[in-house]
């Protein structure tokens, strides 16, 4: 077991490391004027957020989701419709969202949590390819043409804005900060170790006196309302959403790729996985993907591959090797 | 309106395509019960297999049903090369072995679909003339259409074939022993990596005779495949994971499921039904209807 005094260190240094990274991303579009890199920014950092959101259920609490488009696509459609059928503001939408997805994802994990492994893991795929399906023919949400949100004026209020990126980089920033900063505080929780608990050995923490079902469904209700707020954040940001652009198998996959790739249950392993995955996904389909030869996608896969069987830690197991003998001081 | 002929032509071709689903989730079944590995790729199999069927119609004026032993052949070969090249090296993995094998195949089959659209063009295919395409047989007033016939018997053929390979052979020996205890084997002299790419060919060369089949009526393109594999993870899952009989069966309830929600709701929505009789049966039966518990 680790003394005391060096974990609270590590969590000190923890921090202090994550306000130093957070300031050096907030300066950096003080350099980078370019649009379509700060796209990429944008991008990279909601896929930060996004990835730290699932990792709580599937990395810290073990119930690997593969429909989590779910509740991003929940989050994107409350936030859209409210502010277009109903005139009610992205903000108001965007806790709405939030609020509509936890309650669904803890109506959903009552029955599917007592299903295990595999069974599980479909499960989610096929709630959430139902969602999608329903979404697909729901006329009056747009079905398969989507909703295109009218633009009204570059303000804070509609959070909209068409002339700068800049909003749209502080709030995802502000974003990937705050689920980084709950991974944080929750690791060190009485939740933080019930989650690890019924991720290693569910018996043996119930035997223990975990209530692995509330864990579990605790996890859900985060992790969910996370994802909701950054599939919100995203319907800003594009101002055009479809039920292929947000509630797609693909994007489920999207999400737990970059904690896989970074470091499944790890706090730095979602950012890590993202800072590496999102930008090179982008750089690859715009320089080759436009060619429609696919080439975009055999990088792609081949990246996955190559990381997930040279790396099965994450790539954050690269850091953790030297930590020791850096520690020794 | 729905008339008993209508019900009955439905059904029938439920079962058909049911029959299909069960030899594609078959293979995916073999792979998952020997060594606890589910296949991303799987859909790219069955790709792979329609594209081989169509490159063997149209360049070798080979008929699908003449090429279907040749495709599965080559599948076996690709289906053990996968194993020794990548599940092999996913499978020693000390930390999270199920992400890993999850997301190297899934990698897989993304460079998979990306080569298909690179090599074939992201185009929609169809093979232009086959023996049996376009062709129905009229049974007792109920129409079936011929490929998907042939489909049906092909699938309860090899899953015959497979039955009594498993069962009846030392092969089959050598397959059951290792799921059982891939360690144990080793003492009795059986290569377990052998086994493994056996299993793996096996898995590939069954979804390649439903792809040889499927291409005669089913257009041919990069992402085919995509959403035949959730239709086969879920009826694997729905016939209990480890199962072979129970993919198969699963595959038929599958088919028949589909067909009636398609009587019920709108057509788009026909998957609808079988993720809901999937909840519905492991919400009942957490281990699917023939898994062990």
């Amino acid at each position: 077991m680790m003394e005391t005094s060096s974990f609270v260190e590590r969590r000190r240094r923890e921090l202090v490391a994550a306000v130093a990274i957070a300031a050096f991303v907030a300066a950096l579009p003080l350099f980078i004027k370019d649009v379509y890199v700060q796209n990429i920014l944008v991008l990279t950092l909601m896929y930060v957020a996004l990835s730290q959101s699932w990792n709580i259920l599937g990395g810290y609490c073990g119930q690997i989701s593969l429909g989590h488009a779910l509740y991003f696509g929940i989050g994107a459609y409350a936030t859209a419709m409210l502010f277009v059928k109903f005139g009610v503001l992205p903000w108001f939408g965007m806790a709405a969202g939030g609020i509509i997805a936890a309650l669904v994802a803890l109506a959903l994990g009552y029955p599917c949590f007592r299903l295990g492994g595999h069974y599980f893991v479909i499960a989610t795929i096929v709630i959430a390819e139902t969602g999608y399906l329903l979404l697909l023919n729901w006329d009056w949400a747009g079905a398969a043409l989507g909703i295109d949100i009218p633009v009204r004026q570059d303000s804070w209020t509609t959070f909209q804005f068409t002339r700068s990126k800049l909003p749209y980089i502080y709030f995802a920033l502000a974003l990937a900060c705050i689920t980084w900063l709950m991974t944080w505080v929750l690791e060190d929780s009485k939740w933080g170790y019930w989650w690890r608990a019924v991720k290693d050995n569910p018996d043996a923490a119930e035997s223990l006196g975990v209530v692995v079902f509330h864990s579990k469904m605790a996890a859900a209700a985060v992790s969910a309302f996370f994802t909701a707020v950054g599939g919100s954040f995203y319907a800003q940001f594009v101002s055009y959403i479809d039920p292929d652009s947000v509630m797609s198998f693909h994007f489920s996959l999207l999400m737990a790729l970059p904690a896989v790739l970074g470091g499944i249950g790890t706090l730095w392993g979602p950012a890590l996985g993202a800072i590496v995955l999102i930008p090179l996904t982008e750089l690859t389909r715009s320089y080759v993907g436009g060619t429609g030869k696919g080439i975009d996608l055999i990088v792609y896969g081949t990246l996955v591959m190559t990381i997930a069987l040279a790396r099965p830690d994450g790539l954050i197991g690269i850091f953790s090797g030297r930590r020791p003998r850096g520690a020794k001081r | 309106m729905l008339t008993t002929e209508i019900i009955v032509q439905s059904l029938a071709s439920g079962v058909l395509m049911g029959l299909l689903y069960g030899l594609i989730a078959v293979g995916l079944a073999l792979i998952f019960g020997l060594m606890d590995v589910v296949n991303f790729a799987h859909g790219e199999f069955l790709m792979m297999a329609m594209y081989a069927t169509f490159g063997f119609a149209v360049f070798l004026m080979l008929d699908p049903l003449l090429a279907a032993p040749l495709v599965a052949a080559s599948l076996f070969l690709f289906g053990a090369l996968v194993y020794l090249a990548i599940v092999r090296f996913a499978m020693r993995a000390r930390t999270n072995r199920g992400m890993v094998q999850i997301f190297a195949t899934f990698g897989l089959a993304i460079v998979m679909r990306g080569l298909a659209q690179l090599l074939f063009t992201p185009d929609y295919r169809s093979i232009p003339s086959s023996w049996l395409g376009g062709k129905t047989l009229s049974v007792a007033g109920i129409f079936l259409p011929a490929p998907q016939l042939a489909g049906a018997f092909v699938a309860i053929a090899a899953f015959a074939a497979f039955y009594v390979l498993i069962n009846r052979t030392d092969l089959g020996r050598a397959l059951e022993a290792t799921r059982e205890d891939a360690g144990a084997v080793a003492l009795v002299g059986i290569d377990r990596n052998r086994v493994f790419a056996l299993g793996w060919g096996l898995g590939a060369a069954l979804v390649g005779l439903a792809g040889a089949v499927m291409a005669i009526f089913f257009y041919v393109y990069p992402d085919v495949g995509a959403s035949f594999a959730l239709i086969a993870y879920v009826t694997v899952a729905l016939g209990g994971f480890g199962s072979v009989f129970g993919a198969f069966a699963a595959g038929v309830i599958v088919g028949l499921v589909e067909a009636i929600t398609a009587m019920i709701i709108p057509p788009a929505l026909k998957q609808v039904g079988i993720y809901a009789v999937y909840l519905a049966v492991v919400f009942i039966r957490p281990r699917g209807l023939f898994g062990s518990i």
